[in-house]
């Protein structure tokens, strides 16, 4: 979902550690490194990178900024191709009818059934072209806080893992017990009170 | 710091807990002195409310959502031990409105709509819309972490056990 859309939904983070380098040249860096890449004519089902937040489908960081004010945004990009497990099925069905023919064998191993579904499943892949889903981040790194403009369980857990491989960088969500622990300014005795507290009975 | 998944998990409740108490200091607060930000106009329960309540091991969800709606249901939900898991809420400034919806486990904002901005028709905009559209999310960021951070002072304080739930208890009884 992009910032920019009627309705959003935004995940809070808490970027954990700061860069020994120069902070610019590392982001770019970073997010160059791991820029996505098309998997149209691979034998690949589902690829994750980052991509331009003006141009998402022809992502390009060496020649447009990302820094807008004091943030960086830029998008985590989830290229997926969809192929109906019925088309799979059946082309499976196909192919192992053939086999069993040229070989004159009656039947398959397990393991061969699978190399038979993978390979399947990859001639498919060549010919079904990936579905993009764009989700926008906004980082505020003297802040040390990151907006990801979507709620979604799967985008965020790929947001994590890319992040840390990108720039080294820890993302701490902010749900109820880290927004209290990390961002609510306790004190130590506060702290040692949260860690003891139960659910309220409001009951009674 | 305790795992992620595992604390997620243990103290979901809190974020029950937060909407629940929300949803109360705005009902009894109807002059609005719970002041949230100083430009902020007023804040409300909007048009969805969900609640959870655990009865004999089984677990009940009830929605209640729609312009106008009633929320005794809801308040009933209370009654029988229940707590909000979600809610949305109409936040006021000015002459401009804030639309969204916040869930207890995560404190996730979802369904954000914010007030009208201006459009992008040149690539030149694009920066001050950008900038434009951060402002009018962080307006209701700083607003739901400052709540937040009210509400778990609170939450570890005595006032809690001796002022705040015994007025929820009431409350949720009237």
């Amino acid at each position: 979902m992009g910032m920019l859309s009627s309705s959003v939904s935004i995940t809070r983070y808490m970027v954990k550690g700061k860069f020994k380098s120069a902070l610019v040249k590392t982001v770019m860096e970073g997010l160059k490194k791991n820029t996505i890449m098309e998997i149209d004519n691979e034998p690949i089902q589902q690829t994750a990178g980052w991509t331009s937040f003006s141009n998402p489908y022809l992502p390009d960081f060496e020649n447009t900024s990302c820094i807008i004010g004091t943030c960086f945004i830029f998008s985590l990009r989830i290229d997926k191709k969809n192929i109906p497990s019925k088309i799979i099925k059946k082309h499976y069905t196909h192919e192992v009818a053939k086999r069993l023919t040229e070989s004159q064998r009656e039947h398959f191993s397990k393991n061969e059934k699978k190399a038979i579904k993978e390979k399947v499943t990859n001639t498919l892949s060549l010919r079904v072209p990936a579905t993009p889903n764009i989700y926008d981040v906004l980082w505020n790194y003297e802040s040390s806080f990151l907006w990801f403009f979507s709620n979604q369980k799967k985008a965020n857990e790929e947001l994590e893992t890319i992040f840390l491989k990108s720039f080294n960088l820890t993302l701490i969500r902010l749900f109820p017990y880290t927004m209290a622990d990390l961002a609510a300014d306790l004190t130590d005795q506060e702290h040692d009170l949260l860690s003891t507290l139960s659910p309220t009975s409001f009951v009674g | 710091m305790l795992d992620v998944s595992v604390s997620y998990n243990h103290y979901k409740f809190l974020g029950h807990e937060f909407l629940t108490w929300l949803w109360f200091v705005l009902d009894v607060d109807k002059n609005q002195t719970f002041k949230i930000q100083k430009d902020v106009v007023s804040l409300e329960v909007d048009n969805r409310i969900v609640l959870e309540n655990s009865l004999n091991n089984m677990i009940e969800n009830i929605t209640i959502k729609g312009d106008g709606a009633g929320l005794e249901e809801a308040k009933l939900s209370l009654q029988k031990g229940g707590v909000v898991t979600e809610c949305s809420f109409l936040l006021k400034s000015a002459n401009q409105e804030w639309r969204f919806s916040i869930k207890g486990e995560s404190l996730n904002l979802s369904s954000l709509k914010t007030p009208e901005t201006g459009r992008i028709e040149t690539k030149d905009d694009e920066e001050g819309f950008i900038l434009e559209k951060f402002y009018l999310y962080e307006k209701v960021v700083v607003a739901v972490e400052d709540l937040y951070k009210r509400f778990i002072k609170l939450r570890i304080s005595k006032n809690w056990e001796t002022e705040t739930v015994p007025g929820l208890k009431k409350w949720i009884k009237s």
